[in-house]
């Protein structure tokens, strides 16, 4: 299941695979910015396992304050807007897990990442799913699944993107994809994972 | 638990103004216990008209003035941290201010007393640190004014403060901020009774006094704050007075909070205070924040920051330190901020515990990991 970040109840690793292949993808103490940090599950793991120098980037204040509870650094603000002031390269990696798709502008967004980070790691569910499109087929109807479960006037998600979409923009904007990473529940899919993988992690840079 | 002030005494300190006090005492009051490495010392900072009462209950049975936030499992946990709150320089309430005695006359300072600054106050502060057997504090806390020494703590000297926690507050006033803090001057200094600040052997401004508080209290509630409140509720009667009495219970709250400021506040530390406060630029007039934040002009400060800010506080508003939060990020600066909700206005940092609670205790935790880690 994806629990996703306005779900109410804290999030553990387990629940969310992506945060295992973020775990292991990032190498020991270095500097980490994840962008939409919630209540800072992620980044708070890192710091406990990694030794990793962690920042948090919320816009809910609820779960701002949830991150920094848990001895995060996090701090309130949008991402958009919070991107712009960073350093160039001030980070080793800028995370964006299941965020991308809620973001206004998701290409500003990327560049930002890799101006900010010298890796940029993106996770996000995919909308090519099967589950997604056999909904959508069947009722003909704003698709709601296990992996995008909200009604459409309620759904914080403002874009749509497969894993070929998000393929096709790196391939257009110059994006050096240095590995992907496709999961269904906590496996990995190997083959067809625009239509079998529910999460896909990418590690660009 | 019953606490004690003391008083350190030092021969002498420089201040800002070239100007040097000698002698000069500083009131305090500690809470738990020193561990063993002196690693476990919190400085709380206080606000324009607190003192170095700020947790326990003292002689007289008056709880501090964030008795809700320090002592055994709360914020400021004192049966893990050993927690310190002195009264600033130019106050009243033990520590060497306008009406302590001038050595040199035998009488009160009054405005011979040398105008201080914010980082003034800091330096005293260090030296009470310094004296108590402290050479890194795990943290400076504190609200409003106490946030500027913090602020000022961690730029002046980083190397003694591992975190700081500048709560409702700004790294230089503004424009309203010093207008606000001038008519309560000119109230003071109106009031016939002030006679030029030279009133300890008669009586003291109460009515220019009273005046400068009666607007310090508007400004620290908020519009909605006051609604509920007092709304537009009599004070004992049913229909308007048609005189100038008091009508309105807002008109009643107000003229007993000046009262009872007047009982316990000298005037003149009032005109000091708000003057440190006016003059408190964290960029010493450069304007230039990143540099403040950087300990050679190149590297980020160490400290770690907590910046709290609340929703209705129009009089040190969100943006204030959201410009302190910017600055750090821009500099690489290790930041936490959140902008706490809140009807209380600029008070809610006294009042708005819960949440602070949660941020402050996670915040001071992962602080102590690390000085521990390192």
């Amino acid at each position: 299941m994806v629990a996703h970040a306005a779900a109410a109840r804290p999030v553990t690793l387990a629940e969310r695979p992506d945060f295992s292949v973020i775990g292991e993808i990032i190498e020991p103490k270095s500097k980490v910015l994840d962008l939409g940090c919630g209540e800072g599950e992620l980044l708070a793991w890192l710091v406990e396992n990694k030794g990793v120098m962690a920042r948090g980037v919320e816009i809910s204040a609820q779960q701002v304050r949830k991150a920094i509870g848990r001895g995060v650094s996090a701090y309130q603000g949008d991402i958009d807007e919070g991107l712009a002031d960073y350093p160039d390269s001030a980070f080793d990696y800028v995370i964006l897990s299941q965020t991308l798709q809620e973001t206004r502008s998701p290409l500003q967004v990327l560049k930002e990442m890799l101006r900010v980070g010298r890796r940029a790691i993106v996770s996000f569910p995919n909308f090519g799913h099967w589950e997604v499109r056999r909904a959508m087929l069947f009722t003909g109807q704003a698709p709601k699944t296990k992996l995008f479960p909200y009604d459409w006037y309620n759904s914080p998600n403002i874009h749509f993107l497969s894993i070929n979409d998000f393929e096709d923009l790196c391939r257009e904007t110059g994006f050096p994809i240095e590995k992907r990473y496709f999961l269904s529940g906590a496996r990995q899919v190997k083959h067809m994972p625009n239509l079998l993988a529910q999460t896909a992690v990418f590690l660009l840079g | 638990m019953v606490v004690e002030t003391r008083t350190a005494r030092f021969d002498s300190i420089a201040l800002d103004s070239g100007a040097r006090l000698t002698p000069v005492e500083i009131a305090y009051e500690t809470y738990g216990e020193l561990n063993a490495s002196h690693s476990n010392a919190i400085l709380i900072t206080h606000a324009f008209t607190g003192d170095a009462h700020a947790a326990g209950i003292s002689h007289e049975g008056k709880p501090g003035w964030w008795d809700n936030m320090i002592g055994p499992g709360k914020a400021f946990d004192t049966d893990r941290y050993f927690v310190i709150c002195s009264n600033v320089l130019g106050g009243c309430q033990g520590t060497t201010g306008p009406a302590s005695l001038n050595p040199a006359t035998g009488k009160p300072y009054a405005m011979s007393f040398p105008v201080i600054t914010i980082r003034d106050m800091v330096r005293l502060q260090r030296m009470l640190i310094g004296e108590l057997g402290i050479t890194r504090l795990l943290c400076v806390a504190g609200g409003s004014m106490g946030g500027m020494q913090a602020l000022e703590w961690a730029v002046s000297y980083p190397e003694m403060v591992r975190s700081t926690i500048p709560v409702a507050t700004t790294w230089r006033h503004s424009a309203q901020q010093i207008a606000f803090n001038e008519v309560g001057r000119q109230a003071i200094m109106a009031d016939p009774d002030w006679a030029g600040g030279e009133y300890y052997d008669s009586k003291p401004p109460a009515r220019g006094l009273s005046v400068a508080r009666m607007v310090g209290h508007i400004t620290y509630m908020s519009d909605e704050s006051m609604r509920e409140k007092f709304g537009r509720r009599l004070r004992e009667k049913e229909k308007f007075g048609f005189d100038f009495g008091v009508d309105f219970e807002v008109e009643s709250y107000l003229r007993y909070r000046g009262n009872q400021f007047v009982s316990r506040f000298d005037a003149n530390s009032y005109l000091y205070i708000t003057k440190a406060e006016d003059y408190f630029d964290l960029t010493n007039g450069t304007g230039r924040l990143a540099d403040a934040f950087k300990t050679d002009g190149i590297h980020p400060i160490e400290t770690r920051f907590l910046v709290i800010s609340f929703t209705s506080d129009w009089l040190y508003p969100s943006y204030q330190s959201q410009e302190i939060v910017r600055v750090l990020r821009r500099v690489n600066g290790d930041v936490a901020y959140c902008d706490l909700q809140s009807n209380y206005g600029h008070d809610a940092f006294l009042v708005d515990i819960a949440e602070q609670t949660e941020i402050v205790r996670g915040f001071l935790n992962s602080t102590a990991r690390i000085a521990r880690a390192a």
